[in-house]
């Protein structure tokens, strides 16, 4: 069921050998540092029209990749490949134009909308920022964003906090689909969500994906979740890739230890598929 | 399930706000608890599954107000109480001794400045008396328990990682062997894999003490793992009881049916269906409740 029919096997984001490294204060009093490699040479590819699951335990680097994939972090080495452009080599002014193509969908619905701007305005912004149409073609763009992902035009009015946290996610999501980008990575988008509601946003961003021909980034630590959104999966331990490949194939035929243990420690595996 | 077997009881349990005392926030909910038996309560945000359990414990906050119930509780030897009537005093008796609660965030309901061990010897000596070796040897065997090696009884809630912290906080509520344990979503914020031990360890600790257990939570796949008896809940009223497996494989009650039809599965064969709240409504549920989403 999760074929797109959008897949043409053409991968339109490529990562090479990415590296980032925190360093932590350590020892007596924090005198000594220690380095925390959070990606080690990590490659990944996204097919156009796909979504590529990113999976793994807290710690285990998918954020980091997610804000380095869109240059939100530097790399200390490594290439992110759009449109046969290196991300990791534009200066500001280039990498806000590319920007316009890759967006971001946070996973803390509560935390990432500004709660002094108006629906309307923080939808609006990225049109004002890369100059797209005049005021009112932007505001037209804005309505026609929010009605799609479930909002009404009335909502561009009301600030965040008078939203529930499934509508935010939409307000959110809206924000990263205004600019008609062409890879949006979602960042735990369903997480902070009800069951009932992650539900609702799941199905929303599929049908979209399918609307719009975007390609998902898609970081979670939920497998039963990527299970339906997803149709390749890269699986993260530590900073490193462990395996990569199809959702079936490495559902049924896990080859890394570690991915058998995320797999089996799944709530209800049983009674639920039952 | 007899009166005389529960071991916690509520009956016809309503809460609302003090300002607005018609707009009831829990309606008349009623269930009983077995020892050596898991219940579990099922409901999204806002269907009053916290609310029940903190007014077990009488810790309902200012603004609200148990409006009629009773919580009956069968404390062994006091034999059978109403926690609902019971002083301060009284109560905090049974707090932390007889009836332990563990919160959903381990981050926050630890004390950062105080050390792991003394916040788990802070019950054993209020309720026990234990004092000295007695109280280091208890510390170490209870941090044993839930996995932690004895010699962090030193470290700092920063020093651990979180599924050590909701670790200490289970070895907290269990140090006086509690008759009953509440757990409100123990495991939300971890990771699954530390999920999954948490829960195997509570439903160890449940057989070896023959505790029972209240947990709430929204995940049903957490409820198929360790639940014995399921209460739903929906818009602060009670829609469906059972016994787990009349609630996951047979739901007789439209909203439970939709609850679960919006929990992906692991195969990715069944479709996802959102909740139609427009249809519930039409099935006359809760016709009075305001539509949260």
């Amino acid at each position: 069921m999760s074929e797109t029919g959008l897949n043409s096997g053409k991968f339109i984001l490529i990562a090479n050998h990415l590296v980032k490294t925190y360093s932590q204060r350590s020892g007596r009093f924090g005198f000594g540092t220690t380095l925390v490699k959070a990606l080690d040479d990590v490659s990944i590819s996204l097919r156009e029209g796909s979504t590529l699951a990113v999976v793994g335990e807290s710690g285990s680097g998918k954020s980091t990749l997610a804000r380095c994939l869109l240059q939100l972090q530097p790399l200390d080495s490594g290439e992110v490949l759009f449109d046969s452009q290196d991300l990791a080599k534009l200066d500001g002014a280039a990498l806000r134009a590319a920007r316009k193509n890759l967006q971001m969908v946070f996973q803390d619905p509560f935390a990432s909308l500004n709660p002094r701007m108006r629906v309307g305005e923080i939808v609006g912004e990225g049109l004002l920022i890369h100059g797209l149409g005049s005021s009112t073609e932007q505001q037209q763009k804005v309505i026609t964003i929010l009605k799609r992902v479930g909002l009404t035009e009335a909502d561009m009015q009301k600030y965040p906090h008078e939203f529930s946290g499934g509508q935010r996610q939409r307000i959110g999501i809206a924000r990263a689909l205004v600019l008609k980008p062409k890879v949006v990575v979602c960042d735990e988008p369903v997480s902070a969500l009800d069951v009932s509601i992650q539900a609702q946003i799941l199905l929303l961003l599929k049908e979209l994906q399918v609307e719009m021909g975007l390609s998902y980034v898609f970081i979670s630590h939920d497998l039963r979740v990527v299970r339906h959104i997803a149709e390749d999966i890269v699986v993260m331990h530590q900073g490193k890739v462990v395996e990569q490949g199809s959702v079936v194939d490495i559902y049924q035929q896990p080859q890394h230890e570690y991915t058998r243990n995320l797999l089996a420690a799944i709530p209800g595996k049983k009674v639920v598929s039952a | 399930m007899t009166v005389t077997t529960a071991l916690l009881e509520l009956k016809h349990m309503s809460i609302a706000p003090k300002k607005t005392p018609s707009r009831l926030l829990v309606n008349d909910v009623s269930f009983a608890i077995e020892a050596g038996k898991t219940t579990c309560v099922v409901g999204e945000s806002g269907s009053g599954k916290s609310l029940t359990a903190l007014s077990v414990m009488g810790l309902l906050s200012k603004q609200l107000q148990l409006i009629t119930g009773k919580v009956l509780f069968n404390d062994g030897e006091a034999g059978i109480q109403d926690l609902t009537l019971l002083d301060a005093e009284s109560l905090r008796k049974i707090r932390g001794a007889k009836i332990a609660m563990i919160f959903q965030e381990p981050m926050t309901s630890l004390n950062p400045v105080l050390t792991v061990g003394y916040q788990i010897g802070e019950s054993l000596t209020t309720h026990l008396g234990l004092k000295g070796d007695a109280l280091k040897t208890k510390i170490a065997s209870l941090l044993e328990m839930v996995g932690i090696p004895h010699s962090r009884a030193n470290s700092y809630p920063d020093e651990l990682s979180g599924g050590q912290r909701q670790r200490v906080m289970i070895a907290m509520s269990i140090a006086c062997e509690p008759r009953l344990l509440i757990a409100d979503e123990p495991t939300t914020a971890l990771d699954v894999t530390v999920q999954a031990q948490i829960l195997k360890l509570l439903d160890q600790l449940k057989t070896r003490m023959n505790m029972g257990m209240l947990f709430i939570t929204h995940d049903f796949g957490v409820v198929a793992d360790i639940a014995d008896n399921v209460v739903v809940m929906f818009r602060g009223e009670i829609v469906e009881t059972g016994t787990k497996e009349q609630v996951l494989n047979n739901p007789q009650h439209p909203y439970t049916k939709a609850l679960l039809a919006c929990v992906p599965d692991v195969e990715g064969k069944k479709p996802l269906k959102p909740i139609d709240y427009a249809w519930l409504e039409e099935n006359q549920i809760a016709q009075n409740a305001q539509v949260i989403v």
